[in-house]
């Protein structure tokens, strides 16, 4: 998927509701929302805490470990340019069980992907954007 | 349970469109048709109909696509002169319904005409590559596909397997358990000449098939089409003259109890937002699963009748693989008759209103070779991920 004419991501405009998690890869980190009252974990946006309600918001790096709980093998040559098959996953955080981010693994082997991975954040670059992507954890490789 | 409004209300009149899977009729010409034959099937004129609903938000002028006629357009080619009108979300492809039984109550209108008319063939670019959004740099992703469609995952395909995925690893359910949503679901085709795919499949048909993004195979999957529906919902006192037995609205579903947001941020996933309108449906009625008769449940991916199964209480969590199994269970003969018409998977994807047809006729004895033996409650549960919606149906006698 490198090269001159690789095709884009698709990716969002950057707002003052989404900027920590698509900008705040730039120092090497995933940043998500967190309550400073109750230290509930909260993604994606809201104003007040599910939890406690409370107003004090504010996004804080995570560990970016977590465990693939979701994924597929997508066969399906949607996108020109994006070589099948790529697989799909869901990535639940360690910080909190409803902290789920939608993701790719292209460094992992097709085969290595398992329900119950452990993996860990890297991210792309793209343009101004840091996009997460996983790959399998160190201590699991 | 008589403080709920719905029981006061009734589906008076359906219709539908042929069904097309490659262009044929314009999409726009076959959501008039069906409005016209909802009409004249409940035996209303236009000016009985004081309001008007259709799924979803669709622009004006459109004339194909995922909304193929909006209610400005219906309106003028019906000359239409409305109280009201809504093509609000709620209830995915049920909210028309839910909208025009709040519209009833409020006093708006004593019926009103709801439909969903798909012109899926002649969306431009639909099934091809420049059609998936990442093949479309100009596509900028909003709302809940943000954090979906940066990964490649331009098809809800994608979105729907990574649930099945969790769902089905958990549990411990089989393809060769899924498949008999696509084989039952065919054998019940065959005996519904709209239906798009007639020719019975068997197992080995399924495990050969090609592979979209697992578990999903292209018989997963359903059959993008041009056609439309027309129902008319009305107040129950107004219909007792009308040309059909009027088709009670037991309870409607269109809870939403978690977060919408994302399809993955539910604190249950991989449940959906159709537990929750599911939970709500049960909650307004007396009536439990055991007096289903027959059940209409969305299938634009064979796994999500596994999980509405479960959603609405016919088998227990993790459960619906066992359930299925085999077929014998969900058959036209069978103790829970399930998707009758053959479903999106194999008459086309009517998108949730072809279910809803296929319910009232079967409540009123209407649905020929495929007819269940005196059919008298029947449920239909609509969508996926964030959107879900449910209706409990009843004859009136």
């Amino acid at each position: 998927m490198d090269g001159p004419n690789a095709p884009r991501r698709p990716l969002p405009n950057v707002t003052e509701m989404n900027q920590h998690f698509w900008r705040g890869g730039a120092d090497g980190r995933l940043h998500i929302l967190r309550c400073a009252d109750c230290e509930r974990w909260i993604h994606p946006y809201a104003a007040r805490c599910p939890a406690c309600g409370g107003s004090r918001i504010a996004a804080q790096p995570v560990s970016g470990r977590g465990a693939v709980v979701g994924f597929t093998v997508n066969h399906q040559p949607w996108t020109a340019g994006v070589e099948v098959p790529y697989v799909v996953a869901v990535v639940e955080l360690e910080e909190q069980a409803d902290l789920r981010l939608m993701t790719n693994l292209p460094d992992t082997p097709i085969e290595a992907v398992r329900l119950g991975l452990p993996v860990e954040v890297y991210f792309e670059a793209c343009g101004g954007i840091f996009v997460p992507l996983f790959r399998t954890a160190k201590a699991a490789a | 349970m008589t403080r709920y409004a719905e029981k006061q209300t009734c589906i008076s009149g359906i219709g539908q469109s042929e069904i097309y899977r490659r262009p044929t009729v314009a999409p726009f010409e076959l959501a008039v048709r069906a409005c016209e034959r909802a009409l004249e099937d409940a035996g209303l004129s236009a000016s009985d109909i004081g309001a008007a609903c259709c799924w979803p938000p669709t622009p004006t002028g459109s004339g194909s696509g995922q909304g193929a006629a909006s209610i400005a357009d219906i309106a003028a080619s019906l000359d239409l002169k409305l109280n009201w009108h809504s093509s609000g979300e709620m209830a995915a492809q049920l909210s028309p319904i839910v909208n025009a039984v709040a519209a009833i109550a409020a006093g708006y209108a004593d019926h009103v005409l709801c439909w969903r008319a798909l012109g899926e063939r002649w969306a431009p670019s639909y099934g091809s590559a420049a059609a998936a959004t990442g093949g479309n740099p100009m596509m900028v992703p909003t709302g809940w596909m943000e954090f979906l469609l940066p990964y490649w995952a331009p098809s809800a395909a994608i979105w729907i397997a990574c649930h099945a995925s969790t769902h089905m690893g958990r549990h411990g359910i089989t393809r060769e358990q899924l498949s008999a949503i696509a084989i039952t679901q065919r054998r019940n085709a065959a005996l519904n000449p709209k239906a798009i795919y007639r020719d019975p499949i068997t197992l080995d048909d399924y495990m050969a098939a090609r592979m979209i993004t697992t578990p999903f195979s292209l018989l997963d999957c359903d059959v993008p089409c041009d056609g439309a529906t027309a129902v008319i919902v009305s107040r129950g006192a107004a219909a007792r003259h009308l040309r059909q037995t009027p088709i009670v609205i037991e309870a409607v579903g269109a809870g939403a109890y978690d977060r919408m947001d994302t399809w993955l941020a539910r604190s249950d996933y991989p449940h959906m937002a159709m537990h929750d309108a599911a939970r709500m449906m049960w909650a307004r009625t007396d009536l439990k699963p055991k007096d289903v008769d027959t059940a209409h449940l969305y299938d634009g991916f064979s796994w999500l009748t596994l999980l509405w199964l479960e959603a609405l209480g016919f088998c227990g969590e993790g459960e619906s693989g066992r359930f299925v199994e085999g077929g014998r269970r969900i058959a036209l003969d069978g103790e829970l008759p399930l998707n009758t018409n053959g479903g999106q998977l194999s008459e086309g994807r009517m998108h949730g209103f072809g279910h809803l047809h296929e319910a009232v006729l079967q409540l009123r004895g209407q649905a020929g070779a495929r007819q269940v033996a005196d059919a008298k409650v029947s449920v239909v549960g609509n969508g996926g991920g964030s959107l879900g919606g449910a209706l409990l149906l009843r004859r009136s006698d």
